[in-house]
């Protein structure tokens, strides 16, 4: 689809400056209606089915309808996203059901340190990046000359 | 300017322009060398950081990686196997240096918590020579929760959107910038700024015009900004006649890489040819690079195109008989099915990690992929200078490795001082991909940090030239004000033309006349002639741009971007006289490859105070044999 707000779901992030449907579409096309208080996908034929919106619906209050103009009705893909792994569920067109559970991250949320625990050096004039050679795995940085 | 609007003063010795892979590795190099030398970085994204950029969705697969840790490959090798895929047009010495800096790029994305495949030994599972399998759904929350660890969430600004940079004789002062939430307007000065906002999207018409015209293979939000803020800076740009059509699963788009290279699958025409036998001598035209392995992905599109055209398709991969030729290796039947059970999940996988729209497309086809075949077609024509296309700004080299020609002071600077490019904002280095694109921004983190250091006197520019750039940001907001009481109809008027209207308007344009997918990507000087007659009256129209509100202001701008990458791609297609990568486009009136006239770059400049276009011919210099 484009993505689109289940109605009796979407509780509009509960008043808060930004639902979180709007903070995350990179590109910004949900929208909340003030008087209604429900989201709303302004431009679906803008709309990359990329589910960022879907996995952070803090209500499950999104999903995607397959793009009009090529996808036949009756199947849906469901994202249900934790904080180590990701489980979707594939319905078919013709009822046939599929599950699969993939990795996300190794590693606790917020826990990425930049330098990665690699050796830092300090020479701003040598080609050598703040973590090489030692994040690279080999001696020194290779050179043509 | 609008007395609604407020400004909004950053001053930055370093600014970083984008989200994506390129600026996420350059916040994080940058970060570390300006904390050590007491300099500051800011980073602008006009979404937010977590899902913005081409990765935004995931991936399935790291294509750039070499394992020089485990002597799997050379540098070298890299540079040849670029150099080939571009027939011959590279900068090697970009190239390689993007290279030797992207493995300690994916050792870093491990560490940070990225999950790469292993095998019973601990080593990285291969897709292809130089690709790498991933669980990448996380991939760009990974990576940007580095980058936002190391920058400081006070020195990064989401949902700004870039209009225009600022520049005073021949120098980068800062760029413009839009809210996309509040009436603000950003002026951002840095004595270094780093260009990162990823290749363009829609300038071409794209196959899909009703609700799946979202669905392009690259992301809708790729909008031309990294040309438009090089070109309009006056930057040299290189191989903008160098876009890129991918081949992937029609209409949803799903990468085909893991079926050609890991399931090793045989795509073949609607009679059963195996196109690259068929079509085979085809490959002799474009000696050396088309004799060679691995065939240039031109040329692997020229090959099947010759079929579509001939109305030999649809083009099948042959999903099914590739599975069941993987499991039939395994003797015991017990293992067997559960290989295939395997890989099974590792063919949905490589469509949910990155292209969900795929996956539902054959849920709702009935499609099971070790059952049968899927169809496959070329998409429309993107502009992605980290992929097998080169578009992007003619930077210099690294001192130790560039030709003296290729080098001006400061790695992947561009010919405007203080003004770097990476990712697809930098040309003529191909196949950088997520990792490469990462690793090249943390070169230009790195070396836009000793620019400023070495560089320390801010760039001084008149307050009416800010002013004036501040006014052209919110002029479609005016436009709209002025003349939206004549009609009844918010879209329709004599006086403005809507953003929506008017990226029809250019990538109708695009289409027809400079060799679109209606075309069959076909064109010629006087199709290019018209086109840019028509180019011109677009260019004069988008000054009547109307907005209604920060949506649409930003989508007009993003219009304006995509433009000026047009424009730029029709004067450098015109100017080459040659049909060098067929399968991207071709010219109908110079039909052959032409080496003795045409194996050198072709680079344009714009002017920005004399509003005028130089096409200049640049020598390519090797540095591998």
């Amino acid at each position: 689809m484009p993505s689109y707000v289940i109605t009796e779901k979407c509780d509009g992030c509960k008043g808060q400056d930004k639902t979180a449907c709007q903070y995350i579409c990179p590109n910004d096309l949900m929208v909340l209606d003030t008087d209604t208080m429900k989201a709303y996908n302004r431009a679906p034929d803008m709309c990359w089915e990329c589910m960022c919106c879907v996995k952070m619906c803090p209500q499950q209050a999104m999903d995607v309808r397959g793009y009009a103009d090529f996808v036949p009705l009756g199947a849906s893909v469901v994202p249900l996203r934790g904080s180590e792994d990701i489980m979707w569920t594939i319905k078919f067109r013709n009822g046939v059901v599929k599950r699969f559970k993939f990795p996300i991250r190794t590693t606790a949320e917020g826990a990425a340190v930049p330098s990665g625990g690699y050796a830092e050096h300090a020479d701003i004039n040598s080609a050598a990046l703040a973590n090489e050679p030692e994040c690279i795995g080999i001696g020194a940085l290779p050179t043509t000359k | 300017m609008d007395a609604n609007f407020e400004t909004v003063e950053v001053k930055t010795d370093v600014l970083i322009l984008g989200g994506g892979m390129a600026a996420t590795g350059a916040a994080v190099e940058a970060a570390y060398w300006a904390k050590k030398n007491n300099q500051t970085v800011a980073l602008v994204d006009k979404a937010a950081m977590d899902r913005s950029g081409a990765v935004a969705m995931g991936l399935s697969a790291i294509n750039q990686y070499l394992g020089l840790d485990r002597e799997k490959n050379t540098i070298e090798q890299y540079v040849d196997y670029v150099r080939r895929d571009l027939m011959g047009v590279t900068r090697e010495d970009l190239v390689y240096n993007i290279a030797r800096h992207v493995d300690g790029t994916v050792h870093l994305f491990e560490k940070w918590g990225l999950p790469i495949w292993k095998d019973a030994d601990g080593n990285y599972v291969n897709e292809g020579r130089w690709q790498i399998m991933i669980n990448g759904e996380s991939y760009k929350i990974i990576v940007s929760e580095a980058a936002k660890n190391a920058l400081g969430t006070d020195n990064l600004y989401e949902r700004v959107f870039i209009t225009e940079p600022l520049v005073e004789n021949g120098k980068i002062a800062g760029a413009i910038g839009i809210s996309t939430r509040e009436n603000k307007v950003y002026v951002f000065r840095a004595k270094a700024v780093i260009c990162a906002m990823g290749g363009a999207v829609h300038v071409f018409r794209p196959r899909s015009t009703g609700e799946g015209l979202g669905r392009s293979w690259y992301p809708p939000f790729n909008t031309g900004s990294s040309a438009f803020f090089t070109i309009k800076a006056g930057a040299e740009m290189t191989c903008q006649e160098v876009r890129f059509i991918p081949i992937r699963f029609k209409d949803g788009y799903g990468p085909v890489g893991a079926w050609f290279l890991l399931f090793k699958a045989k795509a073949t025409n609607a009679f059963g040819e195996n196109y690259f036998v068929t079509n085979g001598e085809e490959l002799k035209k474009y000696a050396p690079y088309g004799t060679g392995k691995p065939i240039p992905a031109c040329l692997r599109n020229h090959l099947g195109m010759l079929d579509l055209f001939a109305g030999k398709g649809p083009i099948y991969m042959h999903t099914a008989e590739a599975i069941q030729a993987i499991a039939e290796g395994e003797t015991d039947p017990k293992m067997a099915k559960k290989k295939l059970k395997e890989l099974e999940s590792e063919a949905w996988e490589d469509f949910l990690d990155m292209t969900i729209s795929q996956a539902l497309l054959w849920a709702a086809q009935n499609i099971e992929p070790e059952k049968k075949e899927s169809e496959i077609a070329p998409c429309e024509p993107y502009f992605i200078g980290s992929h097998s296309g080169a578009s992007g700004a003619w930077v210099s080299g690294p001192e130790d490795l560039a030709p003296k020609d290729y080098f001006w002071g400061y790695e992947h600077m561009t010919t405007i001082k203080g003004l770097f490019a990476a990712g697809d904002a930098s040309g003529a280095s191909s196949h950088k991909f997520s990792s490469g694109s990462h690793a090249e921004g943390r070169i230009v983190g790195k070396a836009a940090v000793k620019y400023a250091l070495e560089n320390p006197d801010e760039v001084k520019i008149a307050d009416a030239k800010v002013e004036a750039a501040k006014t052209a940001a919110l002029a479609p907001l005016v436009t709209w004000e002025k003349h939206q009481a004549l009609s009844s109809d918010p879209n329709i008027n004599p006086n403005f033309i809507k953003p929506r209207d008017f990226m029809f308007r250019l990538q109708k344009i695009m289409d027809e006349y400079a060799g679109g997918v209606s075309m069959q990507f076909t064109t010629n000087k006087f199709l290019l002639d018209r086109g840019m007659e028509l180019m011109v009256m677009l260019k004069e129209d988008s000054e009547k741009l109307a907005a209604e509100d920060l949506h649409e202001l930003s989508r007009a701008w993003e219009n304006i971007h995509r433009m000026w990458q047009a424009e730029a791609h029709i004067r450098t297609v015109l100017y080459r006289e040659e049909t060098r990568w067929p399968g991207y486009y071709y010219r109908a009136d110079f039909t052959e490859m032409d080496e003795k006239n045409w194996k050198c770059f072709v680079n344009c400049i714009y002017d920005p105070e004399k509003k005028e276009w130089e096409m200049v011919k640049r020598e390519i210099l090797s540095i591998v044999d």
